[in-house]
């Protein structure tokens, strides 16, 4: 015991030199405690009449992206509010950093972060400002803030627009600023609800790349998208829910293996005229608008039967999330 | 906490007054211009020129009379307005409430900070009236500045109902049941403009129940000079009333903020 007391006197100098190298970079994160981040059981819950959420369970690990997928209305952000304590549950166990959300709002959110939907910057304060005031609200040492601060904007890439106020800042920018913000607490779990949309490619690509930044800082990432192709891109793990229940759940590789065929042909044009009926039996075709699309295990064969076809466009590619999302959501039009 | 329980006071509610504060602190010209303007001409033209007419009331000149009952006023309606107009921009449009909850701040948070600003924004309307009523020479002694955190307690208690406004209103236009039915009566009725004694009877009783008529009871004598009557009764139903809507406040915006 009288060790441990006299070291970090000892130590002084030493341990101050290790805290301001462990604040120079703009985010450490320390997770080896949990085994799990998140620990979901049975959780539901129901608005008045309707039931947005029936008994959902998933477990997040550490350093991991998992995706939340889903058509418009499945409960993807229903689900995220409850992880953080927004929204109560209406039933179920949910566990973050191993505590009872319901009894440990608090001590969870301040190792959160979160990137809501709509973009909730305050619009009475610049860039700079909107992140000192949110860091406030962590009751963070405001000398750590203010060296915590110029990074995050450099990391993003809005330091030339510190002092900018947010009206004048385009749609990426905002992203780009939400998502410094739900930094400003190192927070060991990143909460992203729809980062990307309705941005451009070069504005998505570059909060991609600020999302694989995060991961190898150690964070653990939890990610809602209607891009497929970015859940490829980002998540080790994903589930796909719909109205509310789970559809399916696994890594993006497992997904196409178990819900998809390997391989499928696109085609355009005047479909109508091919008879899908004379298809091989472990073909699978699905019409959509003016495209037709038919899964197969073979690809040769795929692309035989494209060379006969006139007229036409044809697309042979591997089988991709979207085909399994729109295999197990269904092409109908949501909410 | 449950649902029902009181607020929790956490420091976190000073954090939400301060990001209003810090707001304030950009537009201060033109809020300055507004709390120091408004009334200087609204003493001048009705205090002046109705003055005249009216003479001495309750042993004061009318103009100190009437200044005396637009400092309690303007306490009142300063509070309401920010904690209608204002508080439902920070929760409906800016999303404000939103992002903050996303923090380790409560609804509670939320709540005490925004009774806290309301309160702080009457003060500061308030003593501005104050500061022009003594240029003007309405004020005689500096026992009257006790007003000050009478005026912020005025404006932390009709805060709380304003909250309770905003918790149900999907519109701005939603206001203004509350402005034409409860805080209009209260303006023209609660002894601002003229004695409480004056009115009917049975009115008089009625009047008692409204929140403006006790701190207009305590503020007059104080900024006058003379003693209050009844001091306890009168802070005790303003404390009252702000209580029993702040915790109203508090039930209705965590379900109106956590759903």
């Amino acid at each position: 015991m009288a060790r441990w007391i006299l070291l970090p006197i000892y130590l002084n100098g030493v341990m101050l030199s290790s805290q301001t190298e462990s604040t120079s970079t703009a985010f450490v994160t320390d997770q080896t405690d949990a085994p799990v981040v998140v620990h979901c059981r049975d959780i539901r819950k129901n608005f008045d009449s309707t039931t947005a959420v029936a008994d959902l369970s998933f477990d997040i690990s550490p350093r991991t992206c998992f995706g939340l997928l889903g058509p418009n209305g499945a409960g993807k952000t229903t689900t995220l509010r409850m992880l953080l304590g927004q929204s109560p549950r209406s039933g179920g166990i949910l566990e973050v950093f191993g505590q009872d959300i319901s009894q440990n709002r608090r001590q969870i959110r301040h190792r959160t972060g979160i990137v809501p939907q709509a973009d909730n910057l305050d619009p009475d304060f610049t860039v700079k400002e909107n992140l000192s005031m949110y860091g406030r609200y962590f009751r963070l040492d405001p000398k750590v803030l203010s060296e915590r601060i110029p990074k995050l904007l450099d990391m993003v890439e809005l330091s030339p627009r510190a002092n900018d106020d947010i009206s004048t800042l385009s749609g990426g920018m905002k992203r780009r600023l939400t998502l410094a913000r739900a930094l400003v607490n190192d927070p060991q779990l990143l909460v992203l609800d729809e980062p990307t949309t309705g941005l451009d490619p070069q504005a998505r690509h570059m909060i991609w790349s600020l999302i694989h930044q995060m991961k190898r800082a150690g964070k653990t990432i939890v990610l809602t998208t209607h891009y497929m192709e970015e859940a490829e891109r980002l998540c080790d793990e994903l589930i796909v829910i719909d109205e509310g229940r789970l559809v399916a759940q696994g890594s993006p590789i497992e997904l196409i293996d178990q819900h998809c065929e390997s391989d499928v042909l696109e085609i355009r044009g005047n479909v109508s005229e091919i008879s899908v009926e004379t298809l091989p039996n472990n073909w699978r075709a699905e019409k959509a608008g003016e495209s037709l699309y038919i899964y197969a295990d073979d690809a040769q064969a795929l692309v035989d039967f494209s060379g006969n076809l006139a007229d036409m466009i044809c697309l042979h590619r591997h089988a991709s999330l979207e085909d399994v999302f729109l295999r197990l959501t269904g092409r109908a039009l949501r909410g | 906490m449950n649902a029902s329980s009181p607020p929790t006071l956490r420091l976190e509610s000073l954090t939400v007054w301060r990001r209003n504060a810090m707001v304030w602190r950009k537009l201060m010209a033109a809020s300055l211009l507004l709390h120091f303007g408004e009334p200087l001409i609204y003493l001048l033209g009705i205090g002046y020129g109705l003055g005249r007419f009216v003479g001495e009331i309750d042993g004061m000149p009318y103009f100190t009379f009437l200044a005396s009952g637009f400092i309690a006023w303007s306490a009142m309606n300063v509070a309401s307005m920010e904690s209608m107009w204002s508080v439902y921009t920070r929760m409906v449009p800016q999303q404000t409430y939103e992002a903050i909850l996303a923090t380790p701040a409560e609804v509670d948070d939320i709540v005490i900070g925004e009774l806290l600003w309301c309160g702080t924004k009457s003060l500061m309307s308030g003593s501005a009236i104050l500061a022009v009523a003594a240029m003007l020479g309405a004020v005689n002694d500096w026992s009257a500045l006790l007003i000050i955190p009478v005026i912020f307690l005025t404006g932390v208690c009709f805060a709380a109902p304003g909250l309770v406004v905003t918790a149900y209103a999907r519109a701005y236009e939603y206001f203004n049941f509350y402005m034409t039915l409860v805080m209009t009566p209260m303006f023209i009725l609660c002894g601002v403009f003229y004695p409480v004694s004056s009115l009917p009877g049975p009115v008089q009783s009625a009047v008692q129940l409204l929140p403006l008529t006790h701190a207009v009871e305590i503020i007059r004598p104080i900024v006058v000079g003379q003693p209050v009557t009844d001091l306890g009764l009168h802070l005790g139903a303003l404390a009252l009333f702000g209580l029993v809507s702040t915790w109203a406040a508090t039930i209705l915006f965590r379900r109106r903020l956590v759903q």
